[in-house]
């Protein structure tokens, strides 16, 4: 319940972060709303010798009209994407599946930053950013890059970004079709045991999986079955086509790959043509 | 290593050296003396700990107290004014809304922050956000009726 | 004035508890204490070999650190249990830290004293502790075969096997000649009790006046007095137990802990106060859990559905150690097997077996839920064996309501009891004929979202009770509960009650019962307890124990108070007694109603003691220690409506309707949030909870985002309604409320579902029904059914 000690520093702006993060090297950990940070130092299961909090970069909290697509701070609260009148209006999966996370206290801290740069394969937005072919940038001491959210995630909490870089902007296009999010979970307020994003962008059809395998998943071949003409029931059968989902207490593989061809299909139902 | 903090609690200024680690819960108990917040979890699932930070309901476990530095904190206690319990914690009593007490603060502090940002939900609104709060006595049922009973209220349900 | 009893009364706890008034142990502020931290053992099953402290005792703050060898002379007797269900049960020596051998995941190993919190929890972590780690016991069947004997000194994992057969040829001719039987197996999950307050406790000495303050988040502040002083030597006058608010017991406080006996003995030792406050992963390892049991229920009936015999064979789970009453926990179903059925041929027979898990104990409804779960669901199977509607079967089974009193085949007598009618109302309000029609609609049109009906009609006994009946099951303990009732020179009241409530709101009902009694207005009358130096006399509670029995205790002495006041009365009135009427707070003479002196007047007459009756002693104040002559039996019916969706086996909870009688009510309005958060906790039971271990005997479900305790977003609303059939044990014709709901829920859960899933040819279905469960049980179902075809 007690986290071990550790040393804290305050970034006053993002360079300062970046430069506070190359200067404390591996064992620094950044926090920003601290939701997926503290619950695992307080289990002593993370003990980092040096945190450096973000949480009060303002520069980095906004939600802009990008034209064709829509950019958002990587401080931006779950809650500020929940009740966006600009992302309800030009991309209502993500408003509405950042009002699944958690429950309302973790969404008045938790930011889509923390959510994303942290990697974990059960949270809700990741794969909503997946689906929607999202565009990150990363801001370190080399400068700035921008990284499709496709080549993000990399391994079990293990993305892209380099130990000196900070997640500052995730970048999703408007949507102008259906959009679809499934979340299967036993209690409102638990991670989902498996999850679908799924969007039409770019004339075509984004899918993505939370919780099937060791990063947040796009379902390539159900993607690709809809691509070649398959009907929503065939292509959702294709659903955990080459993943190797989890086993825990609430799921063995095998029904996690049921339940994930079932939620495709419902979620491809709701996405429409 | 120790920071200095300083918020306002209850409208009162507060100013402490605490060590980073200090979780803000413990730091409102053992530091500003107000032990009406409790800790009933170590995984933020419980929400006994929940207090308003700039009046929206968070964790106060999963908050380290030097996070909270420039806030402004309420708290179960924060909530009663000219010794009138506020109409959210009418509404518990009125319809009998707690048995042992003990989720009773956090949940009271959800369900304010929860009509400020939905003046009139729905039953099932209201049952989703209290999400993350547990309670084991009452079944909840009560809890519900207590929070669409405050938003029906004529007084204003507001912090 | 109005009667106040019968009506919902606002509860008078609740303000302090609304507004962060009240104080629970960890909220106490004790100058000087020293913070207690518990090294546990990671393995469920270990020999200590070394325990090196060193590393710690140089941290900054640390003042001492022990093994369980430093502390073994510490203690004058052992652990306590006081539930010694045979003759030759076996129960191995349980030390509050393990010296030798740690027996579960979370067995105390050693413990740390810091000046702060952090301090004790960070030196904990420094304490070396060398294992030599031994395989784990985790299968209740396979510790019953002995292939590793856990406590050496036992030689064997049985601590008992407990027998309740009155006649054996009867079963056995019953079986022989029945026209149908069933023969069901159910797995009774273990449960973590999660009380939202973890425990904690906070121990003040003085140490030359060799007294003790122990401020426990318990239930039993009475019996844990006792045991404090048999298990550490302290005399047990020089302690003192205070409960202060308490945050929730639902069982798991009624107990007697490892860290209540270090805080007392290390307060001693070091000549401080000592606390602890429990982790949450500390009160999943090292808080008792409920349940854990096999249970074989056999039922023989005759060709119209009329049950001639119930055979019951559990395999209860005792875990590592037997804690304060954990062997007699499943005795407490033995006697309600039968449940609300009039059965004639009955044999029980239980074993309770070890295990390197957590000990287990009472848990709500302790023993009565695993029974109602059993016979519930078996009848169901019965009727489809038969082939006969779940309510109509329940019907042709029920006592009759004529029968009451009625001497029920276990040996107990069940005091009052109408059943037929709680059916018919529940089916009435869940609107049943339109709900079987629906359900067939939903199955003819090829739906996957099957609806499903379950029916749970329950009895059950409570206010365990009487003394005697308890030395029959050698239950270390009374029944009784004691009460004093005070009217204070300005005619305020004060009620001093041996209930410990944690939740219960007993300071509103006990005031109502004796602002009825005395005519003085609620706010009038205080009610004091949970503290062994205000209340010295009680049994606690527990077991829905508290209005029957220590509600009524409370109604006897606020009897023989006015009944003092009415000799006062009449001898100022210069009347006899037996002409004076006693009516809203006044005595006044029959037939000269201006002869008349109030209750005011009297309470400050004794008080002033001016003019007395020869020889009475002065002020009003009565005891009573009532030892009730039986249990109270509660009943009713609960109908649960679900949704399956068969794609997933998610299972939607779509309606739930609770008939329960309790006799009559004191306060309503506490009776239907007992009901309320009882049935939750029941059907968390049936579809979120289990504290999972794995072959190693790991607790997998140690924190509240594993063990999964639902929200208020898990559930619709609950219609309650009530048929009151009067207790005649007690002169309010009150019964128990605190445990039915818990007790009625969880069978009528998985009968839904288990009925929704019927076509499937599904018979049963293991708790929790997660959705996984209810898949695999469905995907199983339609491959059997492939294969046939």
């Amino acid at each position: 319940m007690i986290p071990a000690a550790f040393d804290y520093k305050r970034a006053a702006s993002a360079e300062e972060a970046i430069s506070l993060l190359s200067q404390a090297g591996d064992d620094a950990k950044i926090i920003a709303g601290g939701h997926s940070l503290l619950p695992l130092m307080k289990l002593r299961l993370a003990s980092p010798s040096v945190l450096i909090d973000v949480g009060r970069l303002q520069e980095l909290s906004y939600i802009r009209d990008g034209g064709d697509h829509v950019a958002i701070g990587a401080l931006t609260r779950h809650r500020d994407l929940e009740t966006s009148d600009l992302l309800a209006k030009d991309v209502g999966i993500l408003a509405h599946t950042a009002g699944l996370v958690g429950d309302p206290q973790v969404r008045h801290r938790g930011t889509i930053g923390g959510s994303i740069a942290h990697g974990d394969p059960a949270s809700d937005l990741p794969a909503v950013v997946l689906a929607l072919g999202g565009t990150l940038v990363a801001r370190g001491s080399g400068g700035e890059r921008e990284i499709a959210a496709t080549d993000f995630f990399r391994g079990f909490l293990e993305t892209a970004l380099e130990p000196d870089e900070l997640l500052t902007e995730i970048r999703v296009p408007k949507l102008a079709g259906g959009w679809s999010y499934q979340k299967f979970n036993r209690r409102s307020q638990d991670w989902a045991i498996v999850g679908v994003a799924a969007a039409r962008v770019n004339g075509g059809t984004g899918v993505a999986l939370v919780n099937m395998g060791q990063t947040p998943v796009r379902a390539s071949a159900v993607e690709a079955a809809l691509g070649s003409g398959a009907s929503v029931a065939d292509a959702a059968a294709k659903a955990a086509d080459g993943l190797d989902p989890p086993s825990d207490l609430n799921a063995t593989p095998e029904y996690r790959r049921h339940l994930a061809s079932v939620l495709v299909r419902r979620a491809l139902e709701e996405v429409g043509g | 290593m120790v920071m200095k903090v300083s918020m306002s609690v209850n409208g009162r200024a507060q100013d402490h050296d605490v060590e980073p680690r200090v979780l803000l819960v413990h730091y409102l108990r053992e530091v500003v003396g107000l032990t009406g917040t409790n800790v009933g979890c170590d995984t933020s699932s419980c929400g006994a700990c929940t207090v308003l930070l700039d009046g929206e309901s968070v964790k106060s476990c999963t908050l380290l107290a030097v996070q909270a530095d420039g806030a402004s904190i309420t708290t179960i206690e924060g909530l009663a004014t000219d010794g009138q319990m506020h109409p959210m914690q009418e509404a518990f009593r009125e319809n009998h809304g707690l048995q042992c007490g003990f989720c009773t603060p956090g949940m009271v502090m959800a369900a304010v922050s929860l009509l400020q940002e939905h003046p009139h939900p729905s039953e099932a609104e209201v049952r989703h956000g209290l999400e993350g709060n547990l309670c084991r006595c009452t079944g909840y049922h009560n809890i519900v009726k207590a929070v669409l009973a405050a938003a029906s209220a004529p007084a204003e349900a507001s912090a | 004035m109005t009667a106040v009893v019968g009506t919902r009364q606002l509860r008078r706890e609740d303000p302090e508890l609304l507004t962060g008034e009240a104080r629970f142990v960890d909220d106490l502020v004790v100058p000087g204490a020293l913070h207690m931290a518990v090294v546990r053992s990671p393995h469920a099953h270990a020999r200590i070999l070394s325990v090196d402290t060193s590393g710690a005792r140089a941290l900054p703050g640390v003042v001492a650190a022990f093994t369980g060898a430093d502390l073994r002379d510490e203690w004058a007797a052992a652990m306590p249990c006081a539930w010694p269900v045979t003759a030759d049960m076996k129960n191995p020596e349980h030390f509050p830290v393990a010296v030798d051998k740690a027996c579960y995941s979370g067995d105390a190993v050693a413990v740390v004293l810091a000046e702060t919190e952090s301090q004790a929890k960070d030196a904990a972590e420094s304490i070396v502790v060398d294992y030599e780690a031994m395989p784990a016991v985790v299968d209740l069947e396979d510790a019953l075969e002995d292939n590793l004997v856990i406590h050496d000194s036992l030689g064997t994992n049985v601590s008992y096997t407990w027998n309740l057969e009155p006649d054996a040829d009867a079963v056995e001719r019953a079986f022989r000649d029945a026209a149908h039987t069933v023969s069901e197996r159910y797995v009774q999950q273990r449960l973590i009790p999660s009380a939202m307050e973890p425990r904690g406790v906070c121990v003040v000495p003085q140490p030359f006046a060799g007294e003790y303050a122990v401020y426990s988040s318990t239930q039993i502040p009475h019996i844990l007095k006792i045991m404090l002083g048999l298990t550490t030597g302290v005399s047990e006058s020089k302690i003192r137990v205070v409960a202060p608010a308490v945050g929730g017991g639902f069982g798991s406080k009624l107990n007697v802990y490892a860290e209540e006996l270090l805080c007392l003995a290390l307060a001693r030792r070091m000549k401080r106060p000592v606390r602890w406050t429990e982790e949450r992963s500390e009160n999943s390892h090292a808080t008792i859990q409920g349940r854990g049991q096999i249970q074989h229920i056999d039922l023989a009936a005759d060709a119209t559905g009329k049950i001639t015999a119930v055979r019951v064979r559990l395999l209860a789970d005792m875990g590592a150690y037997l804690q304060l009453v954990t062997p007699g926990i499943p005795l407490l179903g033995a006697f309600i097997y039968p449940g609300v059925y009039d059965v004639a041929a009955y044999s029980f027979s239980c074993t309770g077996v070890f295990t390197t898990k957590t000990p287990t104990d009472a848990y709500r409804g302790a023993g009565r839920p695993e029974a109602t779960y059993a016979i519930e669901r078996a009848i169901d199977a019965l009727a489809k064996e038969v082939g006969i509607d779940p309510a109509e079967i329940r019907r042709r089974n029920f006592v009759a309501a004529s029968a009451f009193p009625y001497q029920s085949v276990g040996g107990l007598v069940f005091d009052s009891g109408d059943y037929a009618p709680a059916l018919q109302r529940a089916l009435d309000l869940v609107g049943y004929d339109n709900l079987r029609s629906e359900q067939a609609e939903r199955r003819a049109a090829g739906s996957t979202r099957q609806l499903g009906i379950g029916i749970s009609s329950y009895m059950e006994m409570c206010g365990l009770a009487p003394s005697r009946a308890l030395a029959s099951l050698n239950y270390s303990a009374g029944g009784w509960e004691a009460a004093t009732v005070r009217i204070l020179p300005t005619c305020k009241v004060q009620v001093v009650t041996g209930t410990s409530p944690h939740g219960q709101g007993h300071e509103t009902s006990w005031s109502m019962i004796v602002a009825d009694k005395l005519g003085v207005p609620v706010e009038d009358i205080e009610v004091l307890h949970s503290d062994t130096a205000i209340s010295p006399y009680g049994m606690d509670t527990y077991g829905s124990r508290s209005l029957s029995v220590g509600g009524t205790a409370v109604w006897l002495a606020t009897e023989k108070v006015i009944e003092k006041a009415r000799a006062i009365a009449a001898h100022q009135l210069e009347a006899a007694e037996e002409d004076l009427t006693f009516e809203a707070g006044t005595f006044s003479v029959k037939g000269s109603p201006d002869r008349a002196l109030p209750l005011a007047g009297v309470a400050f007459g004794a008080f002033t003691a001016h003019n007395l009756p020869d020889g009475m002693e002065p002020n009003l104040e009565a005891s009573s220690h009532f030892d009730p002559p039986n249990f109270t039996f509660p009943f009713g019916t609960h109908i649960c409506v679900v949704e399956v969706d068969e794609e997933t086996g998610a299972v939607a909870l779509l309606n739930y309707v609770a008939v329960d009688d309790c006799g009559n009510q004191v306060n309503p309005l506490i009776v239907e949030g007992q009901i309320h958060g009882g049935i939750v906790q029941g059907i968390g039971q049936a579809l979120f909870e289990e504290a999972v271990y794995d072959p190693d005997g790991n607790l997998l479900t140690s924190t509240l985002a594993d063990y999964l305790i639902p929200s208020a977003a898990e559930f619709p609303n609950i219609v309650t309604d009530y048929t009151v059939t009067p207790s005649p044990t007690n002169p309010m014709g009150v019964k128990g409320i605190g445990e039915a709901g818990t007790i009625a829920s969880t069978p009528a859960v998985i009968n839904a579902i288990v009925d929704a899933l019927s076509p499937y040819g599904i018979r049963d279905i293991d708790m929790p029904a997660s959705p996984q469960r209810v898949w695999s049980a469905i995907a199983t179902a339609r491959s059997a059914k492939e294969a046939r075809a």
